[in-house]
């Protein structure tokens, strides 16, 4: 009996590591820009393309970020949790929007409502790799001294909003 | 008019060419070389089991662009590779490097390998030849009997 212990433990310590690995997301990379400064842009904006805006302009507040576009998916899901971000008046929220067509764009906020105080354009996408996009929607949560707090990749859920983004906000606040 | 059409339907061919990233056959091929070089150590983040060299992902189409343009500048690719960390993350290194938090991912098959030669050598150490086996004295003297039995009916 004894001289099967030793293979069964074996057994079941693979089958653990192998269970806690079968419910890890391989798809979220933890972004290495937690904790930095949040990389410097100046895009034109979405609706007003002779005017333009840079994470500068937020200095002193607590604000979010989020990756969209018109051809993603995810946003389209994640969409009713912003505007309801919006609505609360939580926190600015601020888009940026992803390699997308500017019409397109335009006509997604008008279709859906648009939950940003303004979005940002990037056509070619290069404000998306310093911000180390991957995977639109991705969410940024950026704190006073402009520093990156928290990243989501994918869409933000309700519980999310409500379990991490939101008390980050206000414990970022308060600071 | 039919050849000042040519010319000028050339001449906005020809600034369409120079203004999409120019195709690798037709650029400079060492520094094609050197793109796809790097390029081939470089995580492509979308699919994931894919170098930025191997993807056509629109993702790894602009970080190909990114790494050749940061060439042109004169960045070498230590300073890429840097680049790239800076965004995604070791995750992004083919080859991830060796610190305290990848350890075990770099000795984790030898240490398997080391308890199983370990395992092994137990068992094998452990397990005696059948005629090697301890004898009691009732059996020796049996045997001993047995023997000279055997030897005084052979004379």
């Amino acid at each position: 009996m004894n001289r099967f212990l030793l293979p069964l433990g074996v057994f079941a310590a693979l089958v653990a590591l192998l269970g806690v690995g079968l419910t890890l997301n391989p798809r979220e990379v933890p972004s290495p820009l937690i904790g930095k400064p949040a990389p410097h842009f100046e895009l034109p904006q979405l609706h007003e393309p002779a005017k333009t805006f840079s994470e500068k302009d937020m200095l002193g507040k607590v604000w979010v970020l989020n990756v969209w576009a018109s051809w993603c998916v995810t946003c389209r899901e994640e969409h009713p949790v912003l505007l309801d971000l919006a609505a609360s008046g939580a926190v600015p929220l601020y888009g940026l929007n992803y390699k997308d067509k500017r019409e397109l764009g335009l006509a997604w906020l008008k279709g859906l409502g648009d939950p940003y105080r303004l979005s940002i354009y990037d056509v070619e996408g290069r404000v998306g790799i310093d911000y180390g996009v991957y995977g639109v929607p991705e969410t940024y949560v950026i704190d006073k001294s402009g520093v990156i707090r928290y990243k989501r990749i994918g869409a933000v859920t309700h519980e999310i909003l409500k379990g991490k983004i939101l008390p980050l906000v206000q414990e970022l606040g308060r600071g | 008019m039919a050849r000042l059409l040519a010319l000028l339907l050339l001449a906005t061919a020809a600034a369409c060419a120079s203004a999409k990233d120019a195709s690798p056959a037709a650029a400079d091929p060492a520094l094609e070389h050197r793109v796809m070089a790097l390029s081939n150590e470089l995580r492509c983040l979308v699919c994931q089991n894919q170098t930025i060299a191997d993807s056509s992902a629109p993702l790894a189409e602009d970080l190909r662009n990114q790494v050749r343009e940061k060439m042109r500048q004169g960045a070498s690719d230590s300073e890429i590779i840097d680049y790239m960390v800076a965004r995604y993350g070791d995750f992004v290194l083919y080859r991830p490097p060796f610190k305290l938090t990848t350890v075990l991912l770099w000795f984790g098959p030898l240490l398997l390998l080391a308890a199983g030669a370990a395992v092994l050598l137990r068992r094998v150490l452990r397990r005696r030849p059948p005629g090697d086996a301890e004898m009691t004295a009732a059996q020796r003297a049996r045997a001993a009997e047995l023997l000279t039995g055997n030897e005084t009916e052979r004379r």
